[in-house]
């Protein structure tokens, strides 16, 4: 693999870029592997990745019905954060934040993780309690995360609506300086390049059409392109996820839902962190090329359907502006719809679901970037090793039954 | 915005609609003759189909609950009914 | 300078000069001119600076496709950025100014980044920027990117309407095929909605013009207008359909000149789409460069605006609908060489110099084409016109589900008939020639007999035109996002083949044309080198957006206090004129404190309430009815409390859980007869329960012996409460026995009050002997004065909220959501299920999680070091292990005297006396466990 550095792209510069190589093999796939992860997106190319690197395991392939990162990881508004309030939430997407602290360095891929920072913005007394809530429990989880007054977050944020109409005025709110976002794109295509060069076969466009079940266990995939075996399989498909298992017998406590995401024409930089607004629910931040990128809650009608509706544009649209009144003169360049699988408690599902040999990591719902990494590295972990990472373990299915819910909106009055 | 009948109500918007839960699910009782795992599975387990659902529906505006069956991917309505026994 | 105004022709108006400034120099338009228009003929080349290299940049086309034209306009001295100069019609008073560039357009500080441009290929940043992290980085290219400036003064109003619509056919285009469709069906008696984004219909005929049924299009035009009228149709002109939705629905933003916006919200019964097409360009050495202009475009600025492109204008084509254009500029006085790629060709137009088999191989100039390259053979020029075939505008039936074909003649993708439930006529689907496109929209409406008839029938004779990856030089395939051929080659080399990977790697077709330039372009260049077919390479997503729209159509009004309005209470007015500041607490607006200093009047009012009697609002508090002979038996199901026990007469706290287990409302639930309830639900919570009780009503019990009915907002509350609470309802006339055994604590009567209503029923919030009265709203009023006089006799008077809720927390009284979350079980709270028979939440109290001992229970809290109250969302912590959050303040009463906190404490109840450590923002003061109640824990002032 060649390196990437300025002084390889100056060099290269000076040979017209002639000597650059496909940043991954287009494998073509064995018939048999010691695993297969079912889903190219971030957490299925991460898997293979920390398979290979952490466990030592060569014999891995990924299997992507379309292109690498086409689905929620190339749909998403790329926050990275792990302001929570659930120790065991704290411990999942913190492990995933310090993973993306290196993670440029780590695939040699710049993955532009921007650590501007992130204001959750509070408009009532009974809001900044629940800030207070929550700021305490990062702080008590070992997290960044400091409660802001009025004044510091009006110095984050100088745009924000502070006229006499403003139906919900700035009061506060929870910091989180190490929040921020990177290029989604990035994070797939840097997985899948480092991923290949340890030997994982990327196979794009092989649909998998079902599981090999032989004496109750999970032996493989078959495939539009055949089938293939190993030894664990591990899903990481998102909403694809609970078709795939319900042919194992397995129903997985999951919704699918759209969620949408909004991107502005570009202007110069004007607001310099993330921003959520619990009045409106609108979620904000520019990205480097200068555009608003922001979203909101999800469509209300499950779906499966990659399409937006107006109702939900709307409400999002109008929330921005409530909260930038100044935002008004922007256009609306592109908007795109996600499907998001949504677990009751909004927390993912990662573990075994009772059949040999598969494993599942999914139920992510509107937070699946942020965790990337630490997604990859848990179900890696669970393949090679056929058991939970101590990190991993709350999150499994069996919680449900047992009910030990891991809910943040319940324990911080604050949804995802 | 998509454009669902209530069958008390006739054809209105999304809007004012709630998504209640998949239909055919019947309520395990009594409390201590159900299995932990029977529990879990009434309270959360869905089906998903991604295709043709059967769905319990509120229309919130006249508090009437309804089965509808839709396709949850091209979000085309097939129909709607009232709840079993029920009469619009 | 090449530019120029005829003397006359074009829908401008040549007496009313408007000047306007570009980047501070004076530019003189007229009145009809667009931005662009005036800009072209002004000859002012460069309007702007290439995104990442800082090219020089000038005018491409005549719409939304244009990729360059884009500048910052300020107006009564607020600026707007980005907008497209082809869009914007020229009024009074502009100052443009052009974006990406410093400090002008024409001298460009950042010109020399051109230079480096080997350096900098598609996607160059993901292999470096690494050293010391992105953040180091990220400044400086953040402030080279962005296109133009947001003005922070500017403040666009909450002013654009929204209107709901339904049309029985929408025509979405009024070009020749959209205007044949609507009256086709507006003679066959169908009210059609036409809807066009052009300032008047006629689409392309307005610059191409035409005969049609024998006489000039205009006639034609004008006589479909009135049949559409006529026929009980709408037209919209200036509005662009923006989106396809489902179940029909289409977003359309119409611009109104000096009104606000508008959006049209269109629920479409047939969809007749016929939105035209857009013009590729050609790919060729600085193919880039100012003064290469689409040819349409210049047709459409010379008939319109009178403003012609260039004097020595070279104009390459592969197609004939390039020959008018050509014609067209010679009548002008243009020296026009026509530079046609195919060697059979139509006749050359009267004063054209044609050269068959003739392509351009670069175009060369400083900021502005100077010299074209013909076939290798250098030219001078001032203007290249190019045409690369046409891409039809199929965004909309894309959305709407569609599917495309590749048709070999017209050299596009076209809609494949049928896969979207709309049909598509004229330049859209291919028909380019003004016969085909009459033809395809009168039968797409269905239309009888003949349809129009035009002269110009026939074949476009488009050949297609590709770029040549091994031709010399940068050829660009997009202009905005300055994306070149060997960008496009070296994603290609890199494996990013599929057009979605090679968008988002060169980020082509992201830019704000959407695309419209490039895309056609990329697809192609791509296809050339896998050496596949353009169907086999693929298409791009199309989805709304059609074009930007500006977020203020797509929010419209809902914005300060029309987004997501609070509820407000009957007596709003008199709270406010006895001096209450109000605040929002569960979606209602209500009496925080009366005065201003809170903390102040906070203490004072709750003392109030429990030296004398204070009165307050509770109107917010639920009131569902359960009638009926069901009703008891539908509320022990819902309730984890039994109701059916209640007698008539008197009134029951209870807890309503949700399956899950976990506490889900509070309230004390009313009796007055055997058949008849009311429950009070908590006030943010009153939908909630009775969609819970509907569902179990409908689903479980038999709806017909039991109904609910939510009277919430037909009441008034007014709470008395203090120890002189009784001696103000007697001084107030309340005609109701109110001694004590007629009337106990948690007893309930209705009464006729002079004919009006009155409920009384003695529930206590505040720990105090409480009467809520509560009276059909339309005697708020009168009540509210009534007591309000008694009780400022009686030496007491008006509290807000905020009092109420520190004697609720003295007293361990809990507000759902606050002292409760969604962990909460009634156990938790002291309320171990006692019940045999079924109801809701029930199995759930039985997982191993809802039967472990060390849940987090609610507790009371002293401080032992007499300091001030605690937080509240401070977390508790041993104050003798390692640190971790054993539970958080969830409520605190601030009263000096005897601060309390109520709390969720892990293992609580087991730790009565105990210390524990409270941790704020890292410092931890100690506290001992107490019972949630501090305050006469016996309940003896209820009965005082």
């Amino acid at each position: 693999m060649k390196r990437y550095s300025a002084l390889t792209l100056a060099l290269e510069g000076l040979k017209n870029h002639r000597g650059w190589r496909p940043a991954w093999r287009k494998a073509t796939p064995a018939a048999e592997y010691d695993a297969i992860v079912v889903g190219g997106g971030g957490h299925g190319l991460a898997t293979a990745y920390y398979l290979a690197k952490n466990h030592g395991l060569r014999r891995v392939a990924v299997l992507e019905k379309g292109w690498i990162g086409g689905g929620n990881t190339g749909r998403n508004t790329t926050v990275i954060r792990s302001n929570y309030f659930h120790p065991e939430s704290v411990a999942l997407y913190d492990l995933a934040l310090r993973l993306y602290e290196g993670l440029s360095k780590e695939l040699n891929y710049n993955v532009m993780l921007s650590q501007r920072g992130m204001l959750i913005a509070a408009h009532t007394p009974m809001q900044m309690e629940i800030c207070t809530r929550i700021a305490n429990a990062m702080q008590l989880n070992g997290v960044d995360g400091a409660l802001m007054s009025r004044d510091e977050a009006l110095e984050r944020v100088p745009l924000v609506n502070q006229s006499e109409d403003a139906r919900h005025r700035l009061q506060g709110g929870i910091w989180q300086g190490r929040a921020g976002i990177a290029r989604h794109d990035a994070v797939a295509w840097g997985y899948a390049r480092a991923a290949s060069d340890l030997g994982v076969d990327i196979v794009e466009n092989c649909a998998v059409r079902e599981l090999l079940i032989e004496n109750g266990a999970c032996v493989g995939v078959e495939t539009d392109r055949g089938p293939i075996r190993a030894a664990r399989v591990g899903l990481a498909a998102a909403g694809a996820t609970p078709g795939l298992a319900a042919q194992a017998g397995v129903t997985l406590p999951i919704h699918d839902y759209a969620l949408q995401a909004f991107v502005s024409e570009p202007v110069k930089p004007c607001l310099d962190t993330v921003l959520l607004y619990l009045g409106t629910g609108t979620y904000v931040s520019q990205s480097d090329k200068g555009e608003m990128v922001f979203g909101g809650g999800l469509d209300r009608v499950p779906t499966h359907g990659q399409r937006g509706n107006l109702p939900a544009q709307q409400t999002v649209t109008s929330g921005l502006l409530e909260m930038f009144p100044a935002f008004g003169q922007l256009k609306l360049l592109r908007q795109w719809a996600g499907v998001v699988d949504v677990v009751p408690d909004s927390s993912p599902i990662i573990g075994p679901v009772g059949v040999p040999g598969l494993f599942v990591n999914c139920g992510w719902g509107t937070g699946g970037f942020k965790a990337i990494p630490a997604g990859g590295w848990l179900l890696a972990h669970l393949l090679a090793t056929g058991e939970h990472h101590e990190i991993s373990a709350p999150f499994d299915v069996t919680r449900f039954a047992r009910g030990r819910l891991i809910d943040e909106a319940a324990g911080s009055g604050i949804a995802h | 915005m998509q454009i669902f009948p209530c069958p008390f109500c006739g054809p209105r918007d999304e809007r004012e609609f709630h998504f209640a839960t998949e239909a055919g699910k019947p309520r395990p009782e009594p409390a201590d003759k159900v299995s932990a795992e029977d529990w879990a599975a009434y309270l959360y387990a869905n089906e998903a189909p991604r295709g043709e659902a059967r769905e319990v529906w509120l229309h919130l505006t006249c508090g009437e609950y309804f089965v509808m069956t839709r396709d949850t991917l091209t979000r085309e309505v097939k129909g709607s009914e009232t709840l079993p026994g029920r009469r619009a | 300078m090449s530019g120029w105004r005829l003397d006359r022709g074009g829908e401008i108006d040549r007496d009313r000069p408007i000047g306007f400034t570009f980047d501070g120099h004076a530019v003189t338009g007229f009145a009809g001119d667009t931005l662009a228009s005036a800009l072209l003929a002004s000859g002012r080349r460069v309007l702007g600076r290439s995104f990442k290299y800082h090219r020089p940049r000038g005018l491409w086309g005549a719409g939304a496709e244009e990729p360059n034209a884009i500048v910052d306009v300020t107006e009564g001295g607020v600026t707007t950025p980005n907008l497209r100069a082809t869009l914007e019609p020229l009024r009074e008073g502009l100052a443009l100014r052009s974006v990406n560039t410093w400090p002008e357009a024409a001298r460009d500080r950042h010109r020399l980044l051109d230079r480096l441009n080997r350096f900098l290929p598609a996607g160059f940043y993901y292999k470096t920027f690494m050293a010391g992290g992105w953040m180091r980085w990220e400044p400086m290219i953040r402030r080279m990117a962005g296109l133009g400036r947001l003005d922070p003064a500017n403040a666009p109003p909450a002013d654009c309407a929204q209107i709901n619509a339904r049309a029985d056919l929408l025509v979405i285009g009024a070009g020749p095929a959209g205007l044949a469709a609507a009256r086709a069906a507006a003679r066959a008696g169908r009210a059609v909605w036409l809807i066009d984004d052009g300032d008047a219909p006629g689409g392309s005929l307005r610059w191409r013009g035409g005969d049609i049924d024998g006489g000039p299009w205009r006639d034609w035009c004008a006589d479909t207008q009135e049949r559409i009228l006529r026929a009980g149709g709408k037209i919209l002109s200036r509005t662009t359909l923006w989106g396809a939705f489902d179940h029909g629905l289409y977003a359309a933003w119409e611009r109104r000149c000096g009104a606000p916006d508008r959006l049209w919200r269109i629920r479409a019964g047939d969809v007749i789409l016929a939105a035209g097409a857009i013009e590729r360009p050609l790919w060729f050495a600085n193919n880039d460069l100012p003064g290469v202009i689409s040819a349409e475009a210049a047709l459409r600025y010379l008939t319109l605006h009178g403003a012609v492109a260039g004097r020595r204008i070279v104009l390459a084509t592969g197609n004939d609908g390039s020959y008018p254009v050509a014609a067209a500029l010679a009548r002008a006085g243009c020296d026009v060489t026509l530079a046609d790629a195919r060697g059979d060709t139509p006749d050359a137009p009267e004063g054209v110099d044609l050269r068959r088999e003739t392509r351009v191989t670069g175009a060369e100039g400083r900021d502005a084409v100077a010299r074209v390259r013909l076939n290798g053979v250098l030219q001078e020029a001032d203007t290249l016109l190019v045409s690369g075939g046409l891409t039809p505008s199929v965004h909309i039936f894309m959305q709407a589900g569609g599917r495309l074909d590749w048709d070999a003649e017209c050299d596009a993708l076209i809609p494949r008939a049928g896969s979207a439930s709309m049909r598509v006529a004229g330049a859209a689907n291919g028909a380019f020639a003004l016969a085909d496109a009459l033809a395809e929209g009168h039968a797409a409406a269905g239309g009888a007999g003949n349809a129009p008839r035009a002269e110009a029938a026939g074949d476009w004779g488009v050949l297609p035109m590709r770029p040549d990856p091994d031709a010399a030089g940068r050829q660009w395939i997009d202009f905005q996002n300055d994306v070149t051929l060997k960008d496009v080659a070296l994603a290609q080399r890199e494996g990013f083949v599929s057009v979605e990977h090679l968008k988002r790697y060169t980020t082509l077709g992201m830019a704000t044309d959407q695309g419209r330039t490039s895309n056609f372009a990329g697809l192609a260049a791509m296809a050339g080198l896998t050496d596949r077919s353009i169907p086999e390479t693929g298409t791009t997503t199309y989805r709304p957006p059609f074009l930007p729209v500006p977020l203020t159509v797509i929010a419209g009004r809902r914005r300060g206090q029309l987004f997501d309005p609070p509820r407000r209470l009957t007596l709003e007015r008199a709270h406010r004129a006895a001096g209450a500041q109000l605040r929002e607490y569960g979606g209602w607006l209500r009496p925080a404190h009366y005065g201003d200093d809170e903390a102040e009047a906070a203490l004072r009012e709750a003392g109030v309430a429990r030296e004398t009697v204070a009165l307050y609002d509770a109107s917010p508090l639920g009131k569902i009815e359960v009638i009926g002979p069901g009703a008891a038996e539908l509320l022990d199901f819902c309730f984890f409390t039994r109701l059916s026990t209640l007698k008539p007469g008197r009134a029951r706290y209870g807890l309503m859980l949700s399956e899950t287990g976990i506490v889900f409302d509070d309230g004390v639930t009313l009796r007055l007869a055997g058949d008849r309830f009311i429950v009070s639900a908590s006030s943010s919570h009153v939908d909630g329960v009775r969609l819970r009780l509907e569902d179990a009503r409908q689903d479980r019990f038999d709806p017909a012996r039991v109904f609910l009915h939510d009277v919430t907002a037909h009441w008034t509350t007014l709470c008395v409460a203090g120890p002189r609470a009784r001696d103000v309802l007697r001084a107030a006339g309340v005609p109701v026995d109110l001694d004590d055994a007629a009337l106990p604590h948690m007893g309930v009567t209705e009464a006729d009050w002079n004919g009006r209503t009155l409920r009384i029923a003695r529930v206590s919030f505040t720990g105090e002997r409480s009467y809520e009265l509560s009276v059909p709203s339309r005697h708020a009023e009168w009540l509210e004065s009534l007591l309000a006089a008694r009780v400022g006799e009686a030496g007491g008077g008006r509290i807000g909220l905020e009092a109420v809720l520190t004697l609720r927390a003295q007293k361990g009284f809990i507000l759902i959501g606050k002292d409760t979350d969604g962990l909460t079980m009634p156990q938790d709270l002291g309320w171990p299920n006692r019940r045999e028979d079924e109801f809701i939440g029930k199995r759930s109290l039985l997982t191993d999680e809802a039967l472990r001992n060390d849940r987090r229970q609610l507790v009371g809290l002293t401080a032992t070091d007499g300091g001030a109250a605690f937080t509240a969302g401070a977390h508790l912590v041993p104050l003798d292990a390692a640190r971790r959050s054993l539970g958080f303040v969830t409520s605190v009463a601030p009263d000096p005297g005897a601060p309390h906190a109520l709390a969720l404490l892990e293992s609580g109840r087991s730790r009565m006396g105990e210390s524990v450590g409270v941790f704020d923002n890292g410092a931890v003061r100690e506290a001992r466990v107490i019972a949630p109640c501090a305050f006469d824990a016996k309940g003896e002032r209820l009965h005082a």
